[in-house]
């Protein structure tokens, strides 16, 4: 007898089981991962009632089209989505989804989530979270080392994505989810290596614009259409690297590194982009322009501790539906 | 022995040993790095993410929701280096690899540049006594030190896309094992037929930092024969 399961009749661009990543395996060469936004990755589980870090899945442009065909079960989506749900008890017909609110499938039901609309990374959680291998206690997928649920793949059409339990009678929830991602600036702190650069680079670099190329994905964000070059060389003794690290390779086109980023390397770095502003930059997509504004360290600490204080206000607005 | 602590993000110090790659340098790394373990072990020591060692850094990665950076700085400040000692038990390992043209892709364009020919390359790499800086980049990756001197080339000018994974490499004093195929720039001189990274082991990694090497050369059949037992 099989556990209860959707089946994938089309998985989507990029879509992989996350959570808040790996920790304390960096210094085996394996990178930390998780979702990419975590605003929208704890809000899903937040409406959901589940564990702040029960694995969600995320996707990237267009996401999955789902049959539930086993099990009766409530879900979520988070982000700029649009996505239609259709029910087999009313023969089909196609109803667009709210994002941030919780709905009811049963059996035979079919949820297509088509595309993100003006960003690019989107969340899909059911209640009681999925039934994955886990990795380390981690439930996120390396795709790059082939690490992590799902053995270590994308999700594939066809496969199986199961979940650990029923759900029928929970209250149906809402939530009123304002952005804080709305304009293309993003802010950044010095980097590690800063003095590899000259005054009028390093103000080149927070001043004009840049470009998403089109290579931009979880492991890094590249940039172009603004060349910063190093006075010297274009290479250091490598080191580890986080999340945010702005690499300038001797191309000259920046690299902001993403979740899914090598574990060290060896790039002078000009910036860093500070937490509170990685999901915004990465929901940027291909051909849109950004900009970097520097800030100090204090300032990244505050705002990331207002950014949960920005959270928790808006999980009170939670209500019934 | 911490020459500086750079505050890189709002969850992250960048230690500072020195500027230069020496082994020496690197051990001071590896024995902080080796301390602070021990330590994160405890449950869920100061908040810490990961740390991760590197030829002169050391990366410490924090939960910034603790609230507790002044904590983590006090203990950074607080490490008694009088304490903080080599590991006694090093391992030392020997890696079978075979030099034989099919695998070493790049050994002539080598000798070219460093005006040495194929078989003196292969003598010293043979000869050199290997010591892991680090491990990183993909899963399980030495990067090992030092080679002789006169044997010392860049990378190459256009990354093959595709370097086969076992394939020993070789750029400026330092030699890498790929343990994956992988996108890379390396010059590579020979193929290893055995495994460096075993997902599922609590200790992921064939080597650790500090691991001592030595080279052992084998014939393209004794290569295959290994390369099966690890299949």
């Amino acid at each position: 007898m099989s556990n209860y399961h959707f089946t994938v009749e089309r998985p989507g661009i990029h879509t992989t089981f996350q959570d808040f990543g790996y920790e304390y395996l960096q210094h085996f060469g394996i990178t930390t991962g998780g979702v990419v936004d975590n605003n929208l990755f704890q809000t899903a589980n937040k409406l959901l009632g589940n564990e702040k870090n029960e694995t969600i899945i995320e996707f990237a442009y267009q996401g999955p089209r789902l049959r539930l065909d086993k099990g009766n079960v409530q879900i979520v989506i988070t982000g700029d989505v649009h996505f239609i749900i259709s029910k087999k008890s009313e023969n089909f017909s196609e109803n667009i989804g709210e994002t941030f609110r919780t709905y009811q499938l049963n059996e035979g039901d079919i949820i297509d989530i088509l595309a993100t609309k003006s960003s690019v990374y989107g969340y899909f959680g059911v209640i009681g979270g999925f039934k994955i291998n886990k990795y380390n206690r981690c439930g996120s997928t390396l795709v790059g080392s082939g690490i992590g649920p799902n053995n270590g793949k994308r999700i594939q059409e066809n496969q199986l994505i199961e979940f650990n339990m029923e759900s029928k009678k929970n209250k149906l929830k809402q939530l009123s989810y304002l952005s804080n991602n709305k304009d293309n600036i993003i802010r950044a702190i010095e980097g590690p290596q800063i003095n590899f650069f000259s005054k009028e680079t390093i103000n080149n670099f927070f001043n004009k614009t840049f470009k998403i190329s089109k290579s931009a994905d979880r492991m890094g964000v590249r940039l172009e259409g603004n060349k910063i070059v190093s006075k010297n060389t274009s290479n250091i003794p490598s080191e580890g690297i986080i999340k945010g690290s702005v690499q300038i390779p001797g191309d000259g086109n920046p690299i902001v590194l993403m979740v899914d980023h090598p574990t060290i390397g060896g790039y002078p770095k000009i910036a860093t982009v500070i937490l509170n502003d990685i999901a915004k930059l990465s929901h940027q997509s291909f051909g849109k322009e950004i900009s970097f504004e520097k800030v100090s360290i204090e300032t990244a600490e505050k705002l990331y501790n207002a950014n949960k204080k920005y959270l928790d206000k808006m999980f009170q607005s939670i209500k019934l539906l | 022995m911490i020459k500086n602590v750079n505050q890189i993000s709002e969850q992250a110090f960048l230690l500072d040993f020195g500027n230069e790659i020496t082994k020496e340098i690197n051990q001071n790394v590896l024995n902080t790095f080796y301390y602070i373990s021990k330590n994160m072990q405890k449950d869920n020591f100061l908040g810490l993410k990961n740390c991760v060692p590197s030829y002169n850094k050391l990366l410490i990665h924090f939960d910034p929701s603790k609230k507790n950076k002044e904590d983590l700085i006090n203990f950074i400040n607080s490490i008694e280096f009088s304490q903080v000692k080599t590991k006694k038990n090093v391992e030392e390992l020997e890696i079978p690899v075979c030099y034989d043209e099919e695998f070493a892709l790049d050994i002539q364009n080598v000798s070219k540049k460093t005006k040495i020919d194929e078989d003196a390359i292969i003598k010293s790499h043979l000869s050199t006594k290997f010591f892991v800086y680090m491990i990183g980049f993909m899963p399980g990756l030495p990067f090992m030190g030092d080679l002789e001197s006169n044997l010392n080339v860049s990378r190459l000018n256009t990354p093959r896309l595709r370097v086969p994974f076992g394939s020993v490499g070789i750029v400026e004093k330092f030699c890498v094992i790929y343990p994956n195929e992988s996108p890379g720039g390396w010059n590579i001189i020979g193929r290893t037929p055995i495994k460096l990274f075993f997902k599922d082991k609590k200790k992921p990694t064939l080597f650790n930092p500090g691991s001592q090497i030595k080279i052992r050369m084998i014939s393209k059949k004794e290569f295959f024969e290994l390369q099966k037992i690890y299949e």
